[in-house]
């Protein structure tokens, strides 16, 4: 019994010293973490959770505002806006997803190449990035749907590809000073081919400030494609992509409907701005490293 | 100094030439025959017209001739033929520069203003006001500009009725009153960037000596804040204000389809729609070039505002 009391206070004293930072999320980022799971699941469950079928057309509603029967108000053809939300949200973040996806595996490997073996492959690479930087904004994705026609294939393949060259940048300047350290002299020594040590040490050693680096990109990338969709090159209707919804809202708004439009739109605001705080706290905890 | 000079204008010419074969070598990308692709999407592409349009194109000539057949007549302002219009298309890009160049302009000098500014402002005060401002200019960041340009329609053009939803007005003051929506729309996201490099920037120089001489000399804190930390601290706020303004050319692509300005953005996004390619090249073309001028006199200009450039130039 003693000891058990004696003991209590020594753990009292231990626990306010600072050993550790504390691993509490700030507010903030909880909140931007709890809306985007929620987003994330009405993804998933859309099917289950919207009250209409996303294109069930219902000319008498037509620019219904909210009310009990649409809670979101109705579009043009009288569509329930927050079943063509909770529909939209899969596309609209299963597409940023996958040309991230696409971006980083070419720029990695373009980046790590790059910077593993110098000389006129890096020179190589660096100035094909150059030519594609020379392309402000959108613009050069715009050229590749020009010549390839629009469509959400052509959308994130294009994409990935005038995103590509950021990550190729990025992980080359990390790749240096890796390579530059003496445990990769270590496995060469030990007769470990460059392909081997690239694929299985150095980039899986650069895998935090990587991860930290592209969760930082997704909004960004969010932002583009949802762009994409809005200028009439990304998702084709029927599809309830928030940008082309956005886009399909946008004749309503002169006639003083303002939901059809701002729905998504505020959608694609929050997911952006949720994404941005929760990265930069997932970026800050694996240490992306400045270029 | 002229060295530094010839060699980013050496940089300039090398990368202008690349993109320019980027942007012709496209048709070539496209899957099919590249006479098909030029007529683009039209039913009645008779066996004349694409003999027409190969001709027009020196189709069959090597790669390299027709790209110097290309760029020659570029350089004499001849930019082909648009397929839709049937229109020089040098014609229709001249009539929608200006207004693009206004919005342009427009934007540049609102997100200049009130990001330096508001970044002046963080600097100086800090604490919470440096909070309130960056949570605010980051959230507008955040947000996509067609929402951004969609959200002010709505609710400062068609709730209150202050300013002209569509079109782009005529004479100077009714267009600046009906740009003002569309650049105020490509202005608030650049904000996050030009406030945080002017506060950064003021910050340190704060630190340095010389203000601590000019504060002891008895200089108000107002003076001292605008000769001295300010003045210094410009030369990255002005780079950094330059590659934004270059930016700002491939974001009228959105702004001018959201408003319905007929500019060179929206000319490009209905070139694509109506597969007008030779429109759609020139627009590009005109784009990179635009953005890669601004970008090179940044890179000129630089060496003027900050004299410490000037020496380190000189005596490389």
């Amino acid at each position: 019994m003693t000891l058990l009391q004696a003991a209590v206070p020594s753990v009292a004293t231990a626990s306010p010293e600072p050993a550790k930072p504390k691993r509490t999320w700030p507010i903030p980022v909880r909140i931007a973490a709890g809306f985007l799971l929620l987003t994330a699941a009405s993804a998933i469950l859309a099917p289950l959770l919207a009250p209409y079928e996303p294109d069930a057309i219902d000319l008498n509603a037509s620019l219904a505002p909210p009310d009990g029967a649409h809670v979101l108000g109705t579009d043009q053809s009288g569509r329930d806006l927050l079943s063509r939300v909770l529909h939209g949200a899969g596309p609209s973040l299963v597409a940023p997803l996958a040309l991230l996806a696409l971006a980083s595996v070419i720029g990695i490997a373009l980046g790590t190449l790059a910077a593993w073996h110098g000389g006129w492959v890096d020179a190589f690479v660096s100035r094909v990035t150059d030519v594609m930087f020379a392309f402000p904004g959108l613009l050069f994705v715009i050229l590749i749907v020009s010549v390839f026609g629009d469509g959400l294939t052509t959308a994130v393949v294009a994409l990935a590809l005038a995103y590509s060259p950021v990550v190729a940048k990025y992980t080359r300047s990390i790749a240096l000073a890796e390579r530059a350290k003496p445990y990769i002299d270590a496995y060469r020594v030990q007769g470990m081919g460059g392909f081997a040590i690239c694929v299985r040490r150095l980039v899986p050693n650069l895998a935090p400030s990587l991860i930290g680096y592209l969760v930082l990109m997704f909004g960004q990338v969010l932002m583009g494609m949802a762009t994409l969709s809005y200028l009439g090159f990304g998702a084709q209707p029927p599809s309830s992509e928030w940008g082309l919804m956005v886009k399909e809202g946008q004749a309503a708004l002169v006639r003083g409907a303002l939901w059809p439009a701002l729905v998504p739109g505020t959608a694609i605001a929050l997911v952006v701005v949720a994404f941005n705080v929760v990265g930069v706290r997932i970026s800050d905890r694996l240490g992306v490293r400045e270029r | 100094m002229p060295a530094r000079a010839l060699r980013i204008t050496l940089g300039l010419l090398v990368t202008l030439l690349a993109a320019s074969f980027v942007i012709f070598g496209a048709i070539y990308a496209a899957p099919g025959d590249p006479a098909a692709f030029l007529v683009g999407g039209q039913e009645d592409a008779t066996p004349e017209k694409l003999a027409a349009v190969r001709a027009a194109y020196h189709l069959d000539d090597p790669l390299w001739v027709q790209y110097g057949d290309w760029i020659g007549g570029v350089l004499h302002g001849d930019l082909g033929r648009s397929m839709q219009y049937h229109d020089q298309v040098a014609d229709l890009v001249s009539s929608r520069v200006p207004t693009t160049l206004f919005l342009v302009s427009y934007s540049a000098v609102l997100f200049v203003v009130a990001g330096v500014a508001l970044g002046v402002l963080s600097a100086v005060r800090g604490g919470r006001v440096d909070g309130v401002v960056v949570a605010v200019t980051t959230l507008l960041a955040s947000i996509p500009k067609f929402v951004k340009a969609l959200a002010l329609v709505a609710f400062l053009g068609v709730q209150w009725g202050w300013f002209p939803v569509t079109g782009a007005g005529e004479g100077f003051g009714d267009r600046l009153h009906h740009l003002t929506l569309p650049a105020l729309s490509l202005a608030l996201g650049e904000l996050a960037v030009v406030s945080r490099v002017t506060r950064q920037s003021m910050l340190e120089q704060y630190a340095q000596d010389h203000v601590a001489v000019a504060r002891a000399a008895g200089l108000s804190e107002f003076k001292v804040i605008r000769r001295h930390v300010l003045r210094n601290a410009l030369a990255p706020v002005v780079t950094m204000c330059g590659l934004i303004t270059a930016s700002l050319f491939a974001g009228t692509v959105v702004v001018e389809t959201a408003f319905g300005i007929s500019g060179m953005g929206s000319l490009l996004v209905q070139a694509i729609n109506t597969h007008d390619f030779p429109v759609t090249q020139a627009v590009l073309l005109l784009m990179v070039l635009a953005y890669m001028l601004v970008t090179t006199l940044v890179d000129l200009v630089h060496p003027l505002i900050d004299p410490r450039v000037r020496l380190e130039g000189s005596a490389a």
